[in-house]
């Protein structure tokens, strides 16, 4: 009994062919977009290399361009196969490579949920990542002289303007670490003399933020220093200000970002590439060129498809006792 | 004598209405490109236009739009006139339109030539207007409490952020304004009694900028406040400080940026000029041959075309003396009772 049997003739054959081949080149496009977007966000994190600690978070875009790329490869033959599929003289070199081409397509199946499984599960250690290279970032933030870390101060003000936010947590993020250069700094004013004696490291510590923080939707200007201190600014209470500065802290703030590119990419691949490969197995069963003919998913139903895998390979493990293997398959089929 | 005469083979015609056809489907490409040139820039424009005093550069943006629409259907009805030519009992129908086509089509490449000409032409009068959108920006800034001035703040703080500029000339701009709204003011302090007395107006005018006029390119936390005040600051020179703030001023920002956009679709515009009057051409050889060969014995054998059937100067005395009829209709009856008697005299004296 044929698994989903459906009638064909030459006309329902030829549109079907059409359909596919036209589904074929869609999922191409659909690899192309995966590829293209696994490099844009291979750049993305590029750029933001600074942040991130180490490399580990390139597996996921190298990933999804390789996969991008094996879709287009995969997809395109799947297209030159419909083509020729109507032409028998062409066909028939097609057909011993059929099989293994629709086992490869079910493989690369898998391959795309152990993808997308991927893409969800790495949410994880990206967060760890992001969290090591932001503190790092904002540690380095006043080391504006130093070769190597002189672009920090930048690209941190640039992404809290970006993404709106301040700071890893929250704005007091930035109230414990020292982020004035010790060049700005008169060791010989009283002010400053207090607040380096004030803490173990030695490190001038304030309760300010950089004006990347600051929110251009406040009615009143940016206030930065002195953010705790109510009597420092007329009609001032820093509890119930809450459009002065950005609240999200930048590493839920990238999170999303990328979560968001994430979730985009899934769909477009998952979907796409499911419907050919399964319009594809419909497609290379009919065996007759003109008359009419049946096409289906398995030639047998699933259970007799798993009970003949699962014969030839106990008969290949068997090897020297191949006949009775096969004489017992072949008594079952025909029953 | 016609003009630019040429000749055509059954076998030219038809490679021409294929050419023509393929031209004609890329002209409908090109103009849905002007289209959407337009839509971009109109977009741009409107983004900012709460820092523009009028709207006069939006002409060009709805001339481009307006191009563009017309462009993409008089080209597709160039591809279906096109398909017909080569059909003798098809192609008769369009020949009404086609006058009114070559028309719209040479008015087409009229109003493409305008919008590149007053790109150039209208910069200064954007300039102006951007000149006096800004200063009203930066002197309602504080008003944030005020309905319908609310968002000049926000607006103008954001435009500094994304263009990279401060104030509308340079940063001194602020230095002039009341930027600080009177709800924020201690006015009990004797600093800021001071300052209030120190101009006739009674504003509050100070030597700083708003954080967004901050440079993150610099290597010192940003200095908003006492900026000419060398003392102020540790480790400070006021007339060396480059890269604190944003030295450009948004005027002038706004400007490149919306020059720099126009300039760059310069190249796009002019070679849709020249796809569309190829277009034109080509149609008018394709009408006249298959016109000649219809009109010959054998209509497979070969015929002429020719861009005008009589040379430049009698086609323009042809076309005057037209129109005057046209106009002269009206007096059209008393000059036949004229001619109709001479007419009746002069058989009789013939015979």
């Amino acid at each position: 009994m044929a698994l989903m049997k459906v009638k064909f003739d030459l006309k329902k054959r030829v549109k079907l062919a059409q359909s596919v081949w036209f589904l074929f080149w869609f999922a191409v496009m659909a690899g192309v977009l995966v590829f293209s977007m696994g490099l844009f966000f291979k750049i993305e994190l590029r750029k933001r290399s600074e942040l991130m600690d180490n490399n580990e978070s390139h597996f996921l875009p190298n990933l999804l361009i390789v996969m991008g790329l094996l879709a287009c490869g995969i997809n395109a033959f799947g297209g030159k196969v419909c083509y020729d599929s109507l032409d028998p003289s062409k066909f028939v070199k097609w057909k011993p490579m059929l099989k293994t081409f629709l086992m490869g397509c079910v493989v690369f199946n898998v391959l795309l949920v152990v993808t997308a499984l991927l893409c969800f599960i790495m949410r994880i250690p990206l967060q760890f990542t992001l969290a090591e290279g932001l503190r790092n970032g904002m540690r380095y933030y006043k080391d504006t002289d130093t070769p190597g870390r002189c672009y920090m101060k930048r690209t941190l003000d640039l992404m809290q303007i970006e993404f709106r936010c301040c700071g890893n947590d929250n704005y007091r993020d930035w109230f414990e670490i020292q982020w004035v250069s010790n060049r700005y700094l008169d060791f010989s004013a009283k002010e400053v003399k207090d607040r380096i004696g004030s803490n173990v490291d030695g490190q001038y510590l304030m309760d300010g933020v950089p004006f990347s923080c600051c929110n251009p939707g406040s009615p009143r200007p940016c206030i930065q220093q002195q953010m705790t201190n109510n009597s420092a600014h007329y009609s001032y209470d820093h509890y119930t200000e809450d459009l002065n500065v950005w609240k999200s802290g930048c590493r839920d703030a990238l999170l999303s970002y990328y979560a968001f590119i994430n979730t985009c990419l899934h769909f477009v691949y998952i979907s796409g590439l499911q419907y050919v490969d399964s319009s594809l197995s419909t497609l290379a069963n009919p065996e007759d060129p003109e008359s009419e003919s049946e096409g289906w998913l398995l030639e047998k139903t699933v259970k007799e498809t798993f009970t003949d895998i699962m014969t030839k390979m106990k008969a290949m493990g068997k090897g020297g006792k191949v006949e009775e293997g096969g004489d017992e398959g072949g008594v079952a089929t025909v029953s | 004598m016609a003009l630019l005469k040429m000749k055509f083979t059954q076998q030219r015609r038809v490679r021409l209405a294929q050419g023509l056809w393929l031209l004609s489907w890329m002209a409908v490409l090109c103009g849905s490109f002007v289209f959407s040139l337009g839509v971009y820039l109109k977009i741009e424009l409107l983004r900012r236009a709460e820092v523009m005093e009028n709207t006069e550069i939006h002409v060009v943006p709805n001339i481009l739009m307006l191009v563009g629409l017309a462009s993409i259907g008089t080209n597709w009805m160039a591809g279906r006139v096109c398909q017909d030519s080569l059909d003798p009992s098809r192609f008769p129908r369009w020949k009404v339109f086609l006058l009114g086509w070559y028309a719209v089509a040479a008015l087409i490449c009229c109003l493409l030539v305008a919008v590149v000409v007053l790109s150039y032409a209208l910069q200064g009068r954007l300039e102006e207007s951007l000149k006096v959108g800004l200063r009203n920006g930066i002197r309602f800034y504080k008003d944030t409490d005020v309905p319908g001035r609310c968002f000049q703040k926000e607006t103008i703080d954001r435009l500094q952020m994304e263009f990279r500029c401060c104030g509308n000339t340079n940063f001194r701009d602020w230095f002039e304004v009341q930027w600080v709204s009177n709800r924020y003011l201690d006015y009990t302090s004797k600093d800021i009694k001071d300052r209030i007395r120190s101009n006739i107006d009674g504003r509050y005018l100070l030597d700083g900028v708003p954080f967004s006029c901050c440079n993150p390119a610099s290597p010192r936390p940003c200095l908003q406040y006492h900026l000419t005040d060398n003392n102020a600051h540790y480790n400070y020179e006021f007339q060396n400080e480059e890269l604190n703030l944003y030295n450009r001023g948004c005027r002038e920002a706004l400007i490149d940026y919306y020059m720099g956009l126009m300039n760059s679709t310069g190249p796009g515009v002019l070679s849709v000029i020249l796809i569309q009057m190829s277009v034109l051409l080509s149609l008018r050889y394709l009408q006249t041959s298959v016109e000649g060969a219809t009109t010959q014995e054998q209509p497979e054998g070969d015929s002429e075309g020719f861009l005008l059937e009589k040379g430049v100067k009698e086609t323009l005395e042809e076309a005057k003396v037209k129109i005057l009829l046209l106009l002269k209709f009206g007096q059209v009856d008393p000059s036949a009772a004229d001619g109709s008697p001479d007419a009746e005299k002069a058989p009789p004296s013939s015979s």
